[in-house]
């Protein structure tokens, strides 16, 4: 299979607005979440949100044409761009879009006439950023619940290998609005305090904004050390629609099949970035799938506490993460993390590692029974 | 990787109160009843049994629909296995209408119920729990039917061996709009079999437009 390149990434987030910087405060442990007490509900909340007057516009000539979702977009691929020199007017230059809800927020503030439900369509957001790039080849959107980043990553690895493109620029994002919150709180979803994914005392998610953009090419980086994304899938728990596998048998499915593809033994895993969304049935099946694949042994950590989740900008922006892990040779943390508390044993990584690290599997799974696996190689 | 054989074995296509399955039209409702009614009236018309439909919205029922007609007499996780049976399917809007009606909810009391729809990705869900589908999965939004991308995907798929049959096509709903057109693919033939290129995929998705009468 050819090998696919992972040639430029970055992370706008509350945080930081470079992947270098975020990268230097995932290491120091930095958190964005806060309690807010916002109009968008009753009671304060925890949340990792940009701050209200948080400029995202940038070099965006003409800003009121965009929203503060595809702004972030913008901002979040701009750099990305500058960084690898992708020429996005070649025909052979994809653009992939991955968001749960988009302008979704739009359906909060305005009545509802035809014009603003095709603002919200996220094709629409799509063409804007394509055309503010002057984008030329294929558009994908990916809209699949909390797996978005991640199928929308296998979906440009797969374009990529099958010579359809050559480069594939792959961006997510999502707002934390009224509609969102309110959402996961009437599920009784969202954790009173910040969350902590794989803990015992874990009670539900933290919700966060952010944006990440990786850029894939079959073309190998000059930098003396390259990231491959090296195999990927999708799976389905055909269980239920709003909870995880009680087997975690699907996850695992995924996990098999990614490992297979990436051509690489189980044990040469060195570290696994999960999920881990700190809702006790979804880390409950992550252990057991990860359990299944034999990998309980080796260290996991989850992101949650650092950026909330993230949803449609979740799968990418952790594995910018991997990205950097595996380029500097450290294992992050898990903010939150304590006391073990799942049924079957984890490694959960509770404190900075280092060593060397040459392989890693990125994991995701969502409402709909989606689950999804990517296997990341450094390149020798 | 493109070398696998495919083929097209079933379509079916649901739109302006019309159900079309291999072209043959099935039922014809012109009573003029509203996108809820209309898809109420169908699950009656075909028998089908499976009270969850009764809790899914609209574009749940839509999909669920038609690929229960798609499907007919055929048990595609035990023909295969379960792992093997992909389902990749894509609209336009999204899970809008069933994000209008989640939204209403929230100034009074916020619906659990209505919110788990409002993810485009749902309908993939129940169709993989009613027919037990546990392979490959994806939800793309493109403005219009992208027949030439969405060829490519599955084609993809059977290609690296991760799936032996897939259910495809499109499925959106948007007020008193809806339309969708599915197929199955195989890489066994059946009988009627089309190869499963762009033109077939083509003609189906206008049946749905109604731009080919049985």
């Amino acid at each position: 299979m050819k090998p696919v390149f992972i040639v430029s990434d970055n992370i706008v987030s509350p945080i930081a607005s470079t992947a270098n910087e975020n990268f230097d405060l995932l290491k120091k442990g930095v958190s964005g979440i806060q309690l807010h007490h916002a109009t968008m509900a009753p009671e304060p909340f925890y949340a990792s949100l940009f701050n209200e007057d948080m400029d995202f516009a940038g070099s965006v000539s003409n800003p009121g044409a965009y929203t503060k979702f595809e702004q972030l977009l913008i901002a979040s691929i701009q750099d990305a761009l500058l960084l690898s020199g992708t020429d996005v007017t070649s025909t052979k230059t994809a653009l992939i879009i991955s968001s749960t809800k988009g302008n979704i927020s739009l359906i909060e503030s305005e009545p509802v006439n035809d014009s603003v439900k095709n603002r919200i369509a996220l094709h629409s957001s799509a063409r804007a950023i394509a055309n503010h790039f002057h984008f030329k080849s294929d558009l994908v959107v990916v809209s699949h619940a909390c797996i978005s980043g991640l199928v929308a990553l296998i979906t440009g690895m797969r374009l990529l290998q099958s010579g359809r493109c050559d480069n594939a620029v792959i961006a997510g994002a999502d707002i934390i609005t009224q509609f969102i919150l309110s959402g996961f709180q009437s599920f009784h979803a969202v954790s009173d305090e910040p969350c902590r994914p794989f803990d015992a005392k874990r009670n539900g998610i933290t919700l966060g904004e952010a944006a990440a953009t990786i850029i894939l090419s079959v073309k190998k980086p000059d930098a003396k050390e390259s990231i491959l994304l090296s195999g990927g899938a999708i799976s389905n728990d055909a269980n239920h629609i709003s909870g995880p596998s009680r087997t975690g048998a699907e996850l695992h499915q995924a996990i098999e099949a990614a490992v297979q593809e990436a051509g690489i033994q189980k044990n040469a895993i060195d570290f696994i970035s999960a999920h881990g969304t700190a809702t006790v049935y979804n880390d409950e099946m992550e252990s057991k799938a990860i359990n299944l694949s034999g990998l309980q042994q080796v260290p996991v950590n989850s992101l949650k506490g650092n950026y909330g989740h993230t949803l449609g900008a979740a799968g990418l922006l952790e594995t910018v993460a991997c990205v950097h892990s595996l380029k500097e040779n450290i294992i992050l943390p898990t903010p939150g993390f304590k006391d073990p508390g799942t049924s079957q044993p984890l490694a959960v990584s509770s404190a900075l590692q280092t060593g060397v690290y040459s392989n890693c599997l990125k994991t995701a799974s969502g409402f709909g029974g989606c689950n999804a696996a990517i296997v990341l190689r450094k390149a020798i | 990787m493109s070398d696998t054989q495919t083929y097209i074995t079933a379509h079916c296509c649901i739109s302006s109160g019309e159900i079309f399955k291999n072209g043959m039209l099935l039922l014809n409702d012109k009573t003029g009843s509203d996108t809820t009614g209309f898809l109420l009236s169908a699950y009656k018309y075909f028998n089908v049994d499976y009270p969850k439909f009764y809790k899914m919205d609209n574009l749940c029922k839509l999909g669920f629909l038609s690929v229960e007609l798609l499907l007919e007499g055929r048990r595609i996780a035990e023909e295969y296995s379960p792992e093997t049976v992909g389902i990749v399917l894509s609209n336009a809007n999204s899970s809008l209408d069933a994000d209008l009606n989640y939204f209403q909810t929230v100034k009074n009391i916020p619906s659990p119920a209505q919110f788990v729809y409002t993810l485009p990705n749902i309908v993939i869900g129940e169709i993989s729990i009613r027919h037990h589908c546990k392979g490959e999965n994806a939800f793309f939004v493109n403005d219009r039917f992208d027949a030439g991308f969405m060829q490519f995907y599955v084609q993809d798929l059977f290609g690296r061996k991760r799936i032996n049959a897939c259910i495809s096509g499109w499925v959106e709903c948007l007020g008193e709009e809806y339309k969708a057109a599915v197929y199955l693919v195989e890489n066994r033939p059946g009988k009627e079999a089309l190869p499963f290129n762009i033109d077939h995929i083509h003609q189906i998705y206008e049946i749905a437009n109604g731009e080919i009468n049985g």
